[in-house]
Order: structure tokens, then sequence, then C-alpha cells
């Protein structure tokens, strides 16, 4: 198939239909709705399954889930993830769970927000939030330490308490990850 | 009697261009442009040597954006490396993730279901036009024409938003995983997807409307960097340049993979080879985009996303927490990595830039050996010394919108 080269008319010319033309065009866009955002004053809204900042959470009993496998350090692709494994010092909870990070730094200019982290886990630990405006006036103000992490991420509801019921939910929960207090379908179907 | 002004250079990289030549010529003026010019769309100089305003001669420069992706490849898995793909042709990520994951694919020979494949379409097909909307909006932006600029980049937006609602990122999608796709499609995406490409052809025709009858317009570009349909070929040159010069050579066509063998569209060629031809090349494949997602999404199959590959792709998530075999498994497939056959290949996948390809050496394991990037815009920025001589210094513009290049590509 070959593309039409235009051949213009003695009118076309003149340039003076095409002045008309684009005014035209440039006058019906007048009226249109606007489509640019006052930004900071004007947050947008946020579609889908955003890939915000990566953020620690705890289960609804206050555990920190993370047991610090390192397969999220392991996977990060520029290395943004620095996991110091520790034991649990308290183990009231029940003692199944052994480890949970000593100490779990983000570095989050280094961060690309590729979710690898939140793919790989095995223990729905770590989840990507919606906050995609991560400012500071210092390096190390972003590198974000264990306990600011986990402030970020909060609690995560838990469907499955793979360590308190081990393997068997207790009845009437909902089969399916979770996120930000809602069901996610999409991951829950399929291979 | 004409007065004689002579010209102090104090550029010192300038000068030493002029020195390799053999004939100095005093009247000749070295004009740098770049590396931070906007119509050079990123970090790209070209010394131009000119004779009043006629360029005689050019050396395009190009490095600045070198990040060592093929080095950076070698060290991580396979899978860990897709994100690096994004960053190729930013303005098209989804086709970049796309045609790295169909090159491990073939390296490992394996085959991803029909829905996979159909997604992928979609993904690329949007990766195109959003790429040829900022083609040619930032080369008539470059060339006075500011207002298509602003309509077209209302539409990029769209697309932008279309990529948050499938994969969660809006310009790093990293959405191909090997063997499949990060996640579903989201249902939300399908009517978003319908409307917006109901809604494009509008634009298409307003862009349409404001240049190709636009006597200015066609000036500028009319008979502008002819290239001849060897000279196409000779330089290696792909995508909307090599059919602007009358090749009909498109990879969906010619070598057809990930289903596009299923869709009906047509491959625009030019006739002439100049800079219109190249953009009305440009504006007939948006329209034939259109509608390959438009079978895309009638056709759209169900069922699986991944293929069943056990060994490749991740188990499902509800079963890792759950499942001790399965948890092992997950561990393995992620540090290990794809256990990839000992081989060589090379896949070439029609990007909206040009052809875009991948090289992979594998000595076996989770990590390439060497995985050679064949990046469209690398080979048809060769081009510009060709194209540039014997136009007018204000050409320029129009010639580099129109081999509509992208450096975070070409310098890799
Ligand atoms: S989102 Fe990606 S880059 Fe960021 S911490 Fe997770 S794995 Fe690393
Ligand atoms: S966040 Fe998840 S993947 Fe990372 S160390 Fe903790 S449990 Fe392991």
């Amino acid at each position: 198939m070959q593309v039409q080269r235009p051949k213009l008319t003695f009118w076309e010319r003149t340039y003076i239909p095409q002045i008309l033309k684009g005014m035209w065009i440039t006058i019906r866009h007048l009226p249109m709705k606007k489509f640019t955002r006052m930004y900071p004053e004007e947050k947008p809204k946020l579609l889908g399954d955003y890939r915000g900042a990566p953020t620690l959470v705890k289960d609804p009993e206050g555990r920190v889930k993370c047991v610090s496998c390192q397969l999220c350090e392991f996977v990060c692709p520029p290395k943004a993830i620095r996991i110091t494994p520790g034991f649990r010092a308290d183990q009231a909870f029940d003692s199944n769970v052994e480890k949970e990070p000593k100490e779990f730094e983000i570095d989050m200019l280094r961060c690309i927000y590729c979710g690898y982290c939140e793919e790989v886990c095995p223990e729905e630990a770590i989840f990507l939030k919606n906050d995609f405006a991560i400012t500071g006036y210092k390096r190390e103000e972003l590198r974000f330490n264990k306990q600011k992490l986990l402030e970020l991420g909060g609690v995560q509801p838990d469907s499955i308490w793979k360590w308190k019921y081990k393997g068997a939910p207790p009845p009437g929960t909902p089969i399916g990850p979770v996120r930000d207090g809602k069901p996610v379908e999409k991951k829950a179907a399929g291979h | 009697m004409a007065t004689r002004y002579e010209m102090e250079m104090i550029d010192s990289a300038a000068r030493a261009h002029q020195a390799f030549e053999e004939e100095l010529h005093g009247e000749k003026l070295i004009v740098n442009m770049g590396p931070s010019h906007p119509s050079t769309h990123g970090v790209f100089r070209m010394v131009l040597e000119l004779d009043g305003e006629e360029i005689t001669n050019c050396w395009p420069e190009i490095g600045f954006l070198h990040r060592g992706d093929e080095k950076i490849a070698e060290n991580m898995t396979y899978t860990q490396f897709i994100p690096y793909t994004d960053r190729l042709d930013y303005l098209a990520p989804l086709a970049n993730n796309v045609a790295y994951a169909y090159a491990v694919e073939k390296l490992c020979g394996i085959d991803v279901p029909v829905r996979c494949k159909y997604i992928r379409v979609i993904c690329a097909e949007l990766a195109r036009i959003s790429s040829h909307l900022l083609g040619i909006g930032a080369m008539s932006m470059d060339i006075g024409a500011m207002t298509v600029f602003l309509y077209t980049f209302k539409q990029r937006e769209l697309i932008y938003d279309l990529c948050e609602t499938i994969c969660g990122a809006r310009l790093t999608t990293s959405y191909t995983r090997i063997g499949g796709l990060a996640n579903d499609m989201p249902e939300s995406f399908i009517p978003m997807c319908r409307k917006f490409i109901a809604d494009l052809p509008a634009t298409i025709d307003e862009t349409d409307k404001l240049l190709t009858r636009n006597k200015i317009f066609i000036e500028r570009n009319k008979d502008i960097a002819v290239l001849s349909r060897e000279d196409a070929i000779n330089y290696g040159a792909t995508g909307p340049i090599l059919r602007g010069s009358g090749v009909e050579h498109d990879l969906r066509k010619a070598n057809p993979y990930g289903g596009y063998e299923n869709f009906q569209f047509d491959i625009p060629t030019g006739t002439v080879g100049d800079c219109m031809d190249r953009y009305l090349v440009r504006m007939e494949e948006m329209r034939q985009s259109i509608r390959i997602i438009q079978q895309a999404l009638d056709s759209m199959p169900g069922g699986e996303w991944n293929a069943p590959e056990a060994k490749i792709v991740l188990p499902e998530k509800q079963a890792v927490l759950t499942k001790m075999e399965e948890l092992i498994h997950h561990f393995i497939n992620v540090t290990q990595g794809i256990n990839a056959p000992v081989g060589e290949v090379y896949f070439g996948a029609e990007n909206p830039k040009g052809e875009l390809g991948f090289y992979i050496v594998s000595k076996g394991g989770g990590t390439p050996h060497r995985l050679k990037i064949r990046a469209p815009s690398f080979v048809n920025l060769q081009l510009v010394p060709l194209l540039c001589k014997g136009h007018m210094m204000s050409d320029t513009v129009a010639i580099l919108g129109s081999l509509d290049f992208v450096m975070g590509e070409c310098d890799r």
C-alpha cells in the first residue's frame, strides 16, 4: 500500500484555506473540557494496581510478616534492598516463626518500582503502595529503614495465616491475596 | 571591498574534528548542535560544517546516554533484565518488553498461549501509536507547528493511562515475563482501550488536516533528505524510514511472530523517500495499528496467559503460600532463573522505530553469556551525515524529526 502524497490545488497553494482550517480546529478545541491538571494541588486518580513505594506490612495481630528470606534482596534488579536477618525477639505470637529482619533498608533513590519484590515475596510481606511522590532533602532521608517501611505499609489483612494455622485458614476467611484491604482478583485466577 | 571576518572557535572538540579533515577551509563555520539542543530528542550532538547556510559536512556524536545495558544483562537473570528493556526506547517501553520476552522464549524454545500473544500485540501496537504520536508531534513542533504537539500529547497521556491500568506503571512498564505476562489484562482495560481507539482517529484526522495539506509543512519536508531505496537497504535502515523509501519490509509480515499472522493490516510505503514520505508512513501506520488493536480486542481469547512451563514461569502465589513444593519451586525459579539451553539466538521485532533485535549467546543457566541489542535508532542514525549534506542548517530539525530516533535506545 502506497501512501498518497498530497497534490495542492491552486487555492490551497495560497495558504488561505489552511489558515482558516487551522483556526477552525483550534477554536473547536477552546470549549473542550480542560485536560491538564494543576498537579500538586490536584492529585491524579491512580488506575489499576499502581506500583509506588515498596513498603513492609504487618499482619492484623501485629507481627512483621517478613521472615527475612532475602528473596526480594536477591531479585531486586538495581539492588535497592539491604536486609540484616535476625531471630524474632518476641516468640509469644506463636513459635512457628523463627526469623524476622533485624534491619530492612530500601534505598528509594535506587528503587525503580518494578514490583519484583512484591512478586517474589513468599510471605506477602512487601507491597508496593500508591505513594508516587517520594521526595527528601538528603540522600539519607530516602534510605527508608524497617521502622519507616512498616509505618508506610501499615496492617495487611491476612487470608491465609500461613504460620498461625499452618495451612488451614480459619473458616469463613476469603481466599485469595488482598491488597489495600480489597481482594486482588486478577492475580487469583489462572496460573 | 568586501570585509572579511576571522572567527575564533573556542570549542576544542569542534576544532579537533576540523583538524581531522585534510582541507581546512577558512570560510567554513563549524557549529555544534546539541547535545542539549531541543530538536535532537535527547542527548545527541552533531558537529556541522557550514558553508553559509548549507551543510557541507556533518559528524554525529552519540554515547552521552551510555549505561552499559548489554554488560548489565550479563550479570543478572533473564527476568531481572526486563526492567532494563523499558529504558531502551522509552517512548514505547511495552514494545521493548514484548520483543525481549520473545527473544528469550525463542532461546528456550517455548511458546506462549494465544491470549498472551494477543495481549502482547495490543501492547506493542499501543506502544507504536504512542511513539509515532510523539514522533510526529515533536517533528511538527520543531518545524514550527506547535499545536499538533499538544493534541498528540493529549492522546499519549491516554495511552499512559492504559499502561497504568494494565501493569501499574506509566513509563517503566516491565509488563512481560519470560513465558507470559506479569499479570493478566484487567477487565477494566478493554472498555478503556476501545474508547481510546474510537477517539484516536479524530486526533489523527486533525493532525492530518493541520499538516498534510499545509503549504508550509510541505515545503519544509518535501524533497528534503531524500533517501533512495538502495541507500536505505545498504545502511540497514528499518522501520518507517525504510518503508518511506519504498521498501515494503515489515517484520510483522515478513517474518510473522507473536500471532501477527492472524491480523489484517497493510504496510504503508512511500515513493520518494523524503521527510514527507516518512511522515505519511507514520500517519498511516497509526491507522493500521488501530485496526490491529480493534481485531485483537474483538477476538481476544480467554484462558491462560502464562505458558505451562513450571521451570520458567513462577508458580501461582496462592500455591506458594500454602504448598511446600511450590514454595521450593518458587525459590529455585527466582534465584537460579530459567535454565536456558546452550545456544545462540537472534530475534528481531518490528518496533515503532524499526527492527529491535536481541542476540543472545547462552552458555546455559539463568544468565546470558552475552546479550547484544540491535537498536533501530542506532542504525538509523548512521543516515544523518548522508541525509544532511547539501541541505540548509534549518532543515536538520526536519531531518532529525523524520528519523525519529531515541537516544535511550541508541546509546543503551
Ligand atoms: S520495586 Fe523493584 S527496585 Fe524497588 S525494591 Fe522492589 S524489587 Fe527493588
Ligand atoms: S519481604 Fe518477603 S521476600 Fe523479602 S525478605 Fe521478607 S519475606 Fe523474604
